[in-house]
């Protein structure tokens, strides 16, 4: 990244990147589950709490799961910056942090 | 119909018309009046902002049009529903701290003054401002009407007085209160969604016999329907992963939500809304669709998919619950169409007016005109929902695609890749909505995907493409 950019910006540049991510393995989890065990012959199918199994692990758990990490990436990896910054300290500030 | 039932709906409309109205005395005059009229002086808190990024997401088709699809295609119809869970977290992830930061910045109160800030390009702002408004407008006719048609069928009033009543209760408080109003009343109807949720799907499953009956009850009637792949098999994994473009990460590209991205307090606001965010969105959405499902059982039959819902609410619980389950569909029309009636005057008055017809326009006309303007395309769409015409009905078809396939790479990609120009965003722009239009019109659902699959692929090329060609490129360190 070039000089005297904000050095907030990289903060944001990394959780838009983990984002991305979650909503890929968010993607995964439920395609996986879904098409997975929800492919097989109907007879096979188990159920759990009544429901198939494969509707259960690909929409209630990822459901529940992906909410668990929302909120575990939320906590443990996004950063608090602070949005309102003295203009001038920020420019002479630049890349440091 | 019984009183009963009218009873929760008028108690839920007079009150979100009077928490409006009260919203409506914090409107700020002097300098800040813009940011404040029309992005409630950047002050949203986590929760708030959560409802009302959920609540302007949500409509009718959350708790009408979908519930009746699983009803008649079962449980992969839900799976389908549920590709919306990651639009709880992922525009505020992707847009992030740094769109907030950049709006701060260049003082942007509208998508589009991020737009002409990054890109410094005058037609980036005239196209930009004529598909929200062409679009918008429309969606928003098509929504009012649906609101006026709910009000008609569960009350039994003709539509024209329907449509009156709606207009009523969400017009005055959007010109009183602005965007203040619209997210305070947002964040009543979300709750109001969520509690309708709770009590419908909590009623389906007693009435039904509990889940394991449900189950196998569908089983015995058409096995197909505890599949992912729909009672009639259409559901194919590549047509329903398509939704996680449309109805899921695409999402970015409206500007009605994206716009939100930029109106929080702090990070901590935001942190907060992702959580909340994320929960609402999937709690609803999984729980509006399977009691769609769930109905099959209990009443089975229904041929109009539109009328699962409010029959079912009906049958399952006592009038004046069943009132209260259908307030939620009313608080998602309502929700939306406030956002969007907002969203198109702000396009009219900050970006059409103040950047081009006239800059020094004086603050105290400002505020003049942005009621007045408001109040104009409220009563437009008022008159338009009357009898619509056949060419907003057309117009309609295109909004939810079009704008996503318009805007997603400008945003996205004017906020993170600084090789991105003003001829790749033009470019994006007229491809993104050129080729959704020429392909649901002729092609539709090509290679068995959702329309918008392409349209958005082929207008990440033109901006990448444009963005090579000689073009303004962002000279300072804002971006």
């Amino acid at each position: 990244m070039k000089k005297g950019t904000d050095w907030r910006y990289r903060v944001s540049n990394r959780e838009a990147i983990m984002g991305t991510v979650l909503a890929i393995l968010n993607f995964i989890w439920w395609y996986a589950f879904a098409y997975g065990l929800g492919g097989r012959p109907i007879k096979e199918y188990t159920y759990i709490l009544g429901f198939p199994a494969w509707f259960f692990y690909s929409c209630i758990v990822g459901f529940v799961v992906f909410t668990i990490l929302v909120w575990i990436m939320v906590k443990f990896f996004f950063k608090e910056v602070p949005f309102e910054l003295d203009e001038t300290s920020e420019n002479e500030e630049g890349d440091v942090r | 119909m019984n009183w009963d039932v009218i009873l929760p709906l008028a108690i839920f409309l007079i009150s979100v018309f009077f928490v409006g109205i009260y919203t409506s005395r914090h409107i700020k005059s002097g300098p800040s009046f813009l940011q404040d009229y029309f992005l409630a002086g950047r002050e949203l808190g986590g929760f708030v902002l959560a409802m009302t990024m959920v609540a302007t997401y949500g409509s009718a088709s959350s708790f009408i049009g979908g519930p009746g699809a699983a009803y008649q295609l079962g449980l992969g119809w839900v799976l389908l529903a549920m590709a919306q869970l990651v639009t709880g977290y992922f525009t505020l992830a992707v847009l992030g701290k740094k769109f907030a930061i950049v709006a701060r910045k260049i003082n942007a109160v509208t998508l589009i003054d991020f737009l002409k800030a990054r890109y410094e390009s005058k037609w980036v702002v005239i196209l930009s401002a004529l598909s929200i408004v062409v679009f918008l407008f429309s969606a928003m006719a098509a929504q009012w009407v649906g609101g006026g048609r709910l009000i008609e069928s569960f009350t039994g009033v003709s539509y024209t007085t329907a449509l009156f009543i709606f207009s009523g209760s969400v017009l005055v408080y959007v010109i009183a209160g602005g965007f203040r109003a619209v997210v305070i009343t947002d964040a009543i109807q979300g709750v109001v969604m969520v509690i309708g949720t709770v009590i419908i799907l909590a009623g389906t499953i007693i009435a039904g016999g509990g889940i394991e009956n449900i189950m196998s009850e569908l089983r015995a009637e058409n096995p197909n329907l505890i599949t992912p792949y729909g009672s009639d098999q259409s559901l194919t994994p590549h047509y329903v992963s398509s939704f996680w473009i449309l109805v899921g990460v695409g999402v970015v590209g409206l500007p009605q939500i994206s716009v939100r991205a930029m109106s929080y307090r702090n990070a901590k606001a935001m942190h907060r809304a992702m959580i909340i965010g994320t929960f609402v969105v999937g709690f609803i959405m999984l729980g509006m669709h399977l009691a769609g499902v769930f109905g099959r059982v209990v009443l089975p039959g229904i041929e109009v998919p539109d009328k699962v819902m409010p029959l079912l609410a009906l049958e399952v619980l006592p009038g004046w619950l069943a009132g209260i389950v259908l307030a939620a569909p009313l608080a998602a029309v309502m929700s939306t169409v406030d956002s969007v009636l907002l969203l198109v005057s702000s396009a009219i008055i900050k970006d059409v007016y103040i950047n081009y017809i006239k800059p020094d326009a004086e603050e105290k006309f400002v505020k003049k005109l942005s009621f007045g303007i408001t109040a104009v395309v409220g009563l437009s769409v008022f008159a338009m929902a009357i009898n619509p015409p056949d060419l907003l009905i057309w117009l309609n078809l295109f909004a939810f695609g079009g704008l996503e396939a318009a805007f997603i790479w400008p945003i996205v990609l004017g906020l993170y890749w600084k090789r991105g120009n003003a001829n790749g965003a033009i470019a994006s722009l007229i491809v993104g909505v050129g080729s959704y239009m020429f392909l649901h019109l002729y092609y539709p659902n090509l290679w068995g995907m959702h329309t918008v699959v392409l349209p958005i692929i082929l207008s990440l090329i033109a901006y990448i493409v444009g963005s090579f060609t000689k073009g303004v490129r962002p000279h300072t360190n804002t971006f």
